[in-house]
């Protein structure tokens, strides 16, 4: 077996590892978010990839909604009358939710967030940054130049 | 030797742009930024008009906020700056009404005319980027307020103008933007990155030309505005590209040039040497990021009930931490990573204060990444707004182009993360390539310049990773 072929097993094995790991462990997840201007509390819900997540979203002043990025959901709450979001969380990363009803003046910035474990993008731009960041520090620094400072300023 | 960028593009190579004749024809007609001006005072009046009818209303619906700090804010980092240097100087209305007091016409020239005005030179000590500093951080402080009230857009802009208006009286040219606008400091930092630039062609004709046109002016154009020395431009920091220079030059001996960006960074000469007050810009335009990343795109309401001064207490705490933390932590931050360099590099005869400054500069790309990447997070979310706006101004029930019931829609905010880390990487990869630069600048030896490279390179690595945390983890 070629060092391409086995490296393409490894990593073909440890993604249904993942995969197995992630799914075995999906649960049903329930979160009271209450909504106020210009906040929402718990500002964030941590939940495991593959998790079915049921948020109730309360109003405890005006109108406020609540857009979720990367899955395209949206419920709104006014006091009285709750809101309510279920969906799996099949994507991993950290999303963004957002209110989506004008409740003043701060309400663009009204936010707050979804992180789904594992956070496999956060992680790869990570590694990424490393990356790039060590094969340009060994090319700067490791590599034979006979080149010498430039003081021509 | 050349010297090519990740080694592909040499740094050194230009493509003068006012060679072809229709944009050399555009930067001496007298028009020309004179037209672009006008357009824009148009539209701040606008928008002007639009900050003062909206009152207090949600700065969301509001014509004024969703233009300067949403569409123009946005241009600024992802186009103008980046890419054309002090664009937005070359075409900013805010001291057009001191110009055409003090030259008494707005389009043409009247040679030996003597300036209306006191015509004060501006004072020595304060000819340096301090001044925009304290300007600019100051206005931070009412971020809370100006980005979302339109009355408190409408009293931020009428200051500026009335400042800019008053300063021209008193002071000679363009001062103002020159030491106190609060917007032209950062421009002026982040335009050492842009990818053209102003310059001389020859300098044997510079040299041979001894009446300075391009400094006093003549009857195609004014003297420069900027009180700079056209013929020996070495940087872009201070260049407000108002094109006067290539009016007045008789030989057509100024160019318009694209480049590789971030050229500047590696100039350091006694002319354009690099500079404290410009690494404390750097220093702070990173810390308002941080700031104003966790006060407007984090979760953390008492962070935004600090920030809209929903308390007295809560709001001079913000500013306390602002200031602080722009002033003083950053920068003692990458003082400790600067004598880290100094020891490692086993240099004992280059001073600290110029490891710390020459360094300093990295933070030019990597802020400017940030900037770019906090733009994202807040043009794509709310961008769809300005659909609203646009069909209505002045919140009257327009509906000019049919857009005004268009419902906010968040643009590819499911891959808002993706896009600013990899910004932050695409940045980071222009900070190490010219810190690297820096460092062989910065050090007498080779080897010395590596093992002082090493701490910057790892604390520039470390600031890399806590911006893709911020934006995504």
């Amino acid at each position: 077996m070629s060092e391409s072929q086995v490296a393409l097993r490894l990593g073909f094995g440890l993604a249904l590892l993942c995969g197995l790991a992630c799914s075995a462990g999906a649960e049903e997840r329930f979160f009271e978010v209450r909504a106020k201007r210009f906040a929402f509390t718990p500002h964030v819900l941590t939940v495991n990839r593959g998790d079915t997540v049921r948020i109730r979203l309360l109003s405890e002043d005006v109108h406020h909604g609540m857009y979720l990025d990367g899955y395209g959901l949206q419920t709104s709450a006014y006091p009285g009358h709750d809101g309510g979001l279920r969906f799996v969380a099949d994507k991993p990363g950290r999303f963004s939710f957002r209110c989506s009803v004008t409740c003043g003046e701060f309400h663009p910035y009204m936010i707050g967030h979804l992180r789904v474990e594992p956070n496999t993008p956060f992680h790869l731009l990570v590694l990424a940054v490393l990356a790039v960041g060590l094969i340009g520090w060994g090319v700067a620094t490791l590599r034979r130049q006979q080149e010498e400072p430039s003081h021509d300023r | 030797m050349t010297d090519k960028l990740f080694g592909l593009v040499d740094l050194n190579a230009r493509l003068e742009l006012t060679r072809f004749k229709p944009v050399r024809a555009l930067f001496k007609s007298r028009w020309f930024p004179l037209a672009a001006v006008l357009v824009n005072t148009f539209l701040f009046v606008v928008i002007l008009l639009a900050c003062l009818v909206g009152g207090y209303s949600a700065g969301n619906y509001n014509f004024g906020i969703m233009i300067v700090w949403i569409l123009w804010w946005v241009m600024l980092m992802f186009v103008l700056v980046p890419v054309f240097a002090r664009a937005w100087c070359l075409m900013c209305p805010f001291p057009i009404f001191s110009d055409w007091l003090q030259r008494g016409r707005l389009l043409d020239v009247v040679p030996g005319r003597k300036p209306f005005g006191l015509g004060l030179k501006w004072p020595t000590r304060l000819r340096n980027m301090w001044l925009m500093n304290v300007a600019f951080l100051m206005t931070t402080y009412f971020s809370g307020f100006m980005t979302v009230r339109p009355m408190a857009s409408f009293i931020l802009l009428g200051l500026v103008i009335l400042t800019a208006f008053i300063v021209g009286l008193v002071f000679e040219r363009r001062n103002f933007c020159l030491y106190l606008c609060p917007v032209s400091g950062f421009q002026g930092l982040y335009a050492q990155f842009a990818m053209v630039e102003v310059r001389r062609k020859d300098p044997e004709i510079c040299r041979q030309h001894k009446v300075k046109t391009c400094y006093l002016g003549n009857e195609c154009g004014h003297g420069c505005p900027w009180l700079l020395a056209p013929f020996n431009f070495q940087k872009n920091t201070y260049c407000g590209m108002c094109l006067e220079c290539f009016k007045t030059c008789p030989y057509d001996n100024m160019g318009f040039n694209l480049r590789p960006p971030g050229a500047d960074l590696l100039v350091d000469n006694p002319r354009a040497p690099r500079k404290l007050d410009e690494a404390w810009k750097a220093f702070i335009m990173l810390g308002i990021a941080i700031n104003f990343y966790l006060a407007f795109q984090g979760p953390w309401g008492w962070l935004k009930d600090m920030v809209r001064a929903a308390t007295w207490s809560g709001f001079l705490t913000y500013i306390l931490y602002h200031t602080v933390s722009c002033l003083v932590i950053i920068p003692a931050i990458f003082l400790g990573f600067a004598w880290l360099s100094k020891r490692f590099s086993g240099n004992r005869e280059v001073p600290l204060k110029n490891v710390f400054t020459n360094f300093a500069y990295t933070l030019v790309p990597l802020g400017l990444g940030v900037w770019i990447a906090f733009s994202l997070g807040i043009i794509l979310p709310n961008g769809s707004y300005l659909l609203h706006i646009l069909s209505d101004p002045f919140a009257w029930g327009w509906n000019l182009f049919g857009t005004a019931n268009f419902p906010w829609t968040p643009v590819w905010t499911a891959y808002l993360g993706y896009v600013q880390g990899a910004t932050m990487l695409v940045f980071y990869l222009f900070t190490i390539a010219f810190g690297y630069r820096i460092a062989k600048q910065t050090y007498p030896t080779l080897a010395q310049a590596r093992r002082g490279w090493t701490p910057i390179w790892a604390g520039l690595t470390a600031l890399t990773v806590f911006f893709v945390w911020l934006y995504t983890g």
